[in-house]
Parts: C-alpha cells; sequence; structure tokens
C-alpha cells in the first residue's frame, strides 16, 4: 500500500494496515529469548537485559528457561564440542518461529580458541543463525543492535511465496542432526546443509 | 630448596627474631628426602634440581613407594604437608641424542714413504633414542607449617603401554579432579583412583590432546584469516580434496 495514502488516511483516524504487517509487528515485539549462557559473553547478556540497558524496551525481558517456550536462542560464548550436540538438541526443541544470535567471537568463528581441541568452529555449521556479532565479547550495545537488526529481519519476512518464513513452509526443514561425539571429532564436524563450506575471495 | 615458613619463635626480643626463625625452619630439599629415607627404607627418592634462578628443586618418587612417601609427608608431624594445590601433567616425548665419539682405526698410511698400519683417532656421531615417559607433578603446601611448595614428580616407565602411577586422591581428595583431567589430556593411568573417567573431553574420545604428538582433526576447510602452521594445514587440506573441489575449500 502507498505509505503517503496510509499516513493520510491516519489523519483522518483511519488504521489501515496489513494481516503480515499486523503479524510480524506481534511477532517482533514479543521474541523470548532462551535461559541460557555459555560464557563470558554471558555476562554481557545478562547485562543487557539489566535496567541500564534493558533489552525489555524490544518485549524481550521475558527469558524462557524452556526451550518450548522460546523463540530466540542467544549462543553467548564458546561453544565446546562436548557441549555442541546439546545446543543442537536444545535448537530442535524449540518450536518455530525461532531464531538465532551467535554473540561474540567464539559463538561465530572459535574466537581466540579457534584451533584449540575442544572448540567448535562456529555454530553455524550445525545450526542456522540470524545475526552475527563480532566482539570479544560484544557490548550489550552490540547485542541491542544485533536485536534490532533481527526485528528488522522478522518485519521484512513475506508471509507467502518462496521466501516465508520456515514455520509457514510445510517442506522446510524443521529438524536438524545431531553431531555425534566421535573417536576424534564430532561426526559430522559440520552440516553441509546448513554451512555450505564458504569460499574465500584474494 | 629454601621453605619459607611460619613457625613461630616465643622467645627471643625483636631484634635476632627473624634470624632464629629461619635458623629454626630452614628445611632444605636435602634435608626433607634424608628424613623421607629415615622414614620410609627404599624410598628411592631422587633429588631433581632447578638450575633456574627460582632454584625450585623437586623430589623425583619411584611409583611402588610413592604413597607410602606421600603419606609421610601429610602425616608426619613436623612436615606436615597438609594441602595438595596443584597437580600437572608433562609430556616428555622419545628424544633423539646425537653423541660425539673418539673411535680409534686402524688406518693404512704411507709413513715415510714405507706404507704402515697407524692408529687412528675418528670421532663419530652416534645417534641413540632416549624413550620418553609422562609426568605427573605435585605441589604440596603445609598450611600447618607455612612452608611451600614441595615439588613432587612420578614418572611413568613409557608413553604407550606402561603408564600407571598410583593415585594421590586418597591421600589429598584435591587430586580427584586434577588427575581425571590429567587422565584425560595425558594419558596417565592412576590405579587407585576413585572414578576415573574423562573430565574435558566425552567418553569415547581416543586421543590425549596435552601429548606433544597429537594431531588436531582435519577441519581446516574455512580458514580466512590463516596464516603459519594453520595455513600449511589449510592448504594439506585443499591438496587432499577430490579434483574439482578445490575451489570449494579455497585457502
Amino acid at each position: 500500500m502507498d505509505q503517503e495514502l496510509k499516513i493520510e488516511l491516519g489523519k483522518q483516524g483511519v488504521v489501515v494496515t496489513t494481516i503480515e504487517e499486523l503479524y510480524n509487528w506481534g511477532r517482533r515485539s514479543s521474541v523470548w529469548p532462551m535461559n541460557f549462557g555459555l560464557a563470558c559473553c554471558a555476562i554481557e547478556m545478562i547485562a543487557t537485559t539489566m535496567a541500564r540497558y534493558d533489552l525489555a524496551r524490544f518485549g524481550a525481558e521475558v527469558f524462557r528457561p524452556s526451550p518450548r517456550q522460546a523463540d530466540l536462542m542467544i549462543i553467548s560464548g564458546t561453544v565446546t564440542k562436548k557441549m555442541a550436540p546439546q545446543v543442537v538438541r536444545l535448537y530442535n526443541q524449540m518450536g518455530e518461529p525461532r531464531y538465532v544470535i551467535a554473540m561474540g567471537a567464539c559463538a561465530i568463528s572459535g574466537g581466540p580458541f579457534k584451533q584449540g581441541y575442544n572448540v567448535l568452529k562456529g555454530i553455524d555449521r550445525y545450526i542456522p543463525v540470524d545475526v552475527h556479532i563480532p566482539g570479544c565479547p560484544p557490548r550489550p550495545e552490540a547485542l541491542l543492535e544485533a536485536f534490532m537488526l533481527l526485528q528488522k529481519k522478522i518485519d521484512a519476512q513475506s508471509l507467502t511465496g518462496p521466501d516465508r518464513p520456515r514455520h509457514l513452509n510445510a517442506d522446510a526443514i524443521g529438524e536438524f542432526p545431531v553431531p555425534e561425539p566421535g573417536a576424534h571429532d564430532l561426526e559430522p564436524s559440520s552440516n553441509q546443509g546448513v554451512w555450505p563450506c564458504p569460499v574465500v575471495i584474494r | 630448596m629454601a621453605l619459607p615458613g611460619g613457625d613461630s619463635v616465643k622467645a627471643g626480643n625483636e631484634g635476632n627474631k627473624g634470624i632464629r626463625q629461619q635458623e629454626q625452619i630452614l628445611k632444605t630439599i636435602e634435608e626433607i628426602k634424608a628424613a623421607i629415607e629415615a622414614a620410609v627404607p627404599g624410598a628411592g627418592v631422587e633429588i631433581i634440581n632447578n638450575p633456574s634462578p627460582s632454584a625450585q628443586h623437586s623430589l623425583l618418587l619411584s611409583p611402588a613407594t610413592a604413597l607410602d612417601v606421600a603419606r609421610f609427608l601429610r602425616d608426619d608431624a613436623e612436615l606436615a604437608f597438609d594441602l595438595l594445590s596443584n597437580v600437572t601433567g608433562v609430556d616428555w616425548p622419545d628424544k633423539e641424542i646425537a653423541e660425539k665419539i673418539k673411535v680409534k682405526r686402524s688406518v693404512k698410511k704411507l709413513v715415510e714413504g714405507i706404507e704402515q698400519e697407524v692408529d687412528e683417532e675418528v670421532e663419530e656421531v652416534r645417534k641413540r633414542i632416549e624413550p620418553g615417559y609422562l609426568e605427573s607433578v605435585y605441589h604440596l603446601y603445609s598450611i600447618a607449617k607455612g612452608r611451600g611448595p614441595l615439588v613432587l614428580r612420578m614418572r611413568t616407565t613409557n608413553r604407550t603401554d606402561k603408564v600407571e602411577l598410583p593415585s594421590f586422591t586418597f591421600l589429598w581428595r584435591s587430586a580427584e579432579f586434577q588427575e581425571r583431567e590429567i587422565f584425560d589430556l595425558y594419558g596417565i593411568v592412576y590405579t587407585g583412583h576413585p572414578d576415573l573417567r574423562r573430565l574435558l573431553m566425552w567418553e569415547g574420545f581416543k586421543d590425549h590432546p596435552m601429548r606433544k604428538d597429537y594431531v588436531e582433526p582435519d577441519d581446516f576447510e574455512y580458514e580466512p584469516t590463516a596464516h603459519d602452521e594453520v595455513l600449511k594445514r589449510a592448504e594439506a587440506h585443499r591438496q587432499s580434496l577430490p579434483t574439482g573441489q578445490e575451489g570449494a575449500a579455497a585457502v
């Protein structure tokens, strides 16, 4: 709908909207994160929810202790190879629509521990990540920025068509394979469906 | 090793208190060794000197008598090492040692026009392999006497199959998790440990990541900022891919 016409109608006391807008507005204004922290980034995440940064302004103050009630998973910290299967399993247990923010250098790539024997080189190898935040740890402002970015993404999702969100697409994969702890490494070492190995251009 | 102490000295004025205190409680590592040998017959304790300025010498225990020695160090009223603050592992891989040895050989030589057999000293380089071992290092303190650390070491026979050492968990409970960690990362098997499972890695993991010869799994498919060792591994990973797929994992 034409934006100017909408404003004009608004001046006349007529509110015009679409189901899509209303639906997405409702979704983005009540994204409940999961109560779940992995390392020092979790401290920044906790700070973000407290009075000074106040994540409640965005409708996301309700941290749910159960994955069944959560919409957003904030991977806040180092994902060890021992923890990765549990993280994927928790993600599988979340109901759609669900989103993931990978917070901090470790969660997006392994960070300072990247070459360590026990650290996963980024959680995006197993589950789809919507927003990556670099930083070690990222400041609460960065998490707020990522959160606003996620809200923009939710707002822009159309409910029909090929790019509709996963929960409205019956063919979309709902469950992601949980890696098995093997003799030398996690098996498989990445989910190629989620993470096709990126090409580095030099 | 001088073990600074906190034995209180009741007599004496302020002036020479410090000196007297030192005289009374200075227990060198030699003294501790002598005390052990008097209490535990056939203890087989060796002193390993530390040539660095810290001069933190340590005692090498033989695994057969280590438990008796440790119990003595804990229970003796004079020593009273009641706190085990740290347990760690060290991996000593097989060492190749090249030695120059002078060998006498008889060589035919022309001496003054006549061919003669002459003995000659020749330097020869001989290589031998010194077998490696795993080492477990304990740091003991005495809270009662205000002393420490006393460093104990124990060595396994080799790095492959004879890797058992006695556990100190029943003497100091603080050893429990640290010995599990060493079992996990170095592969030392502590006999008598109540709950010897891997601590940091998962059950079913086969390697010991802190050993010098540990090879990490080949997951170098995506290394956007590779350099040095990582760059080599990433290149090697790219070479190992079947032809036609190298582009997908460009480094």
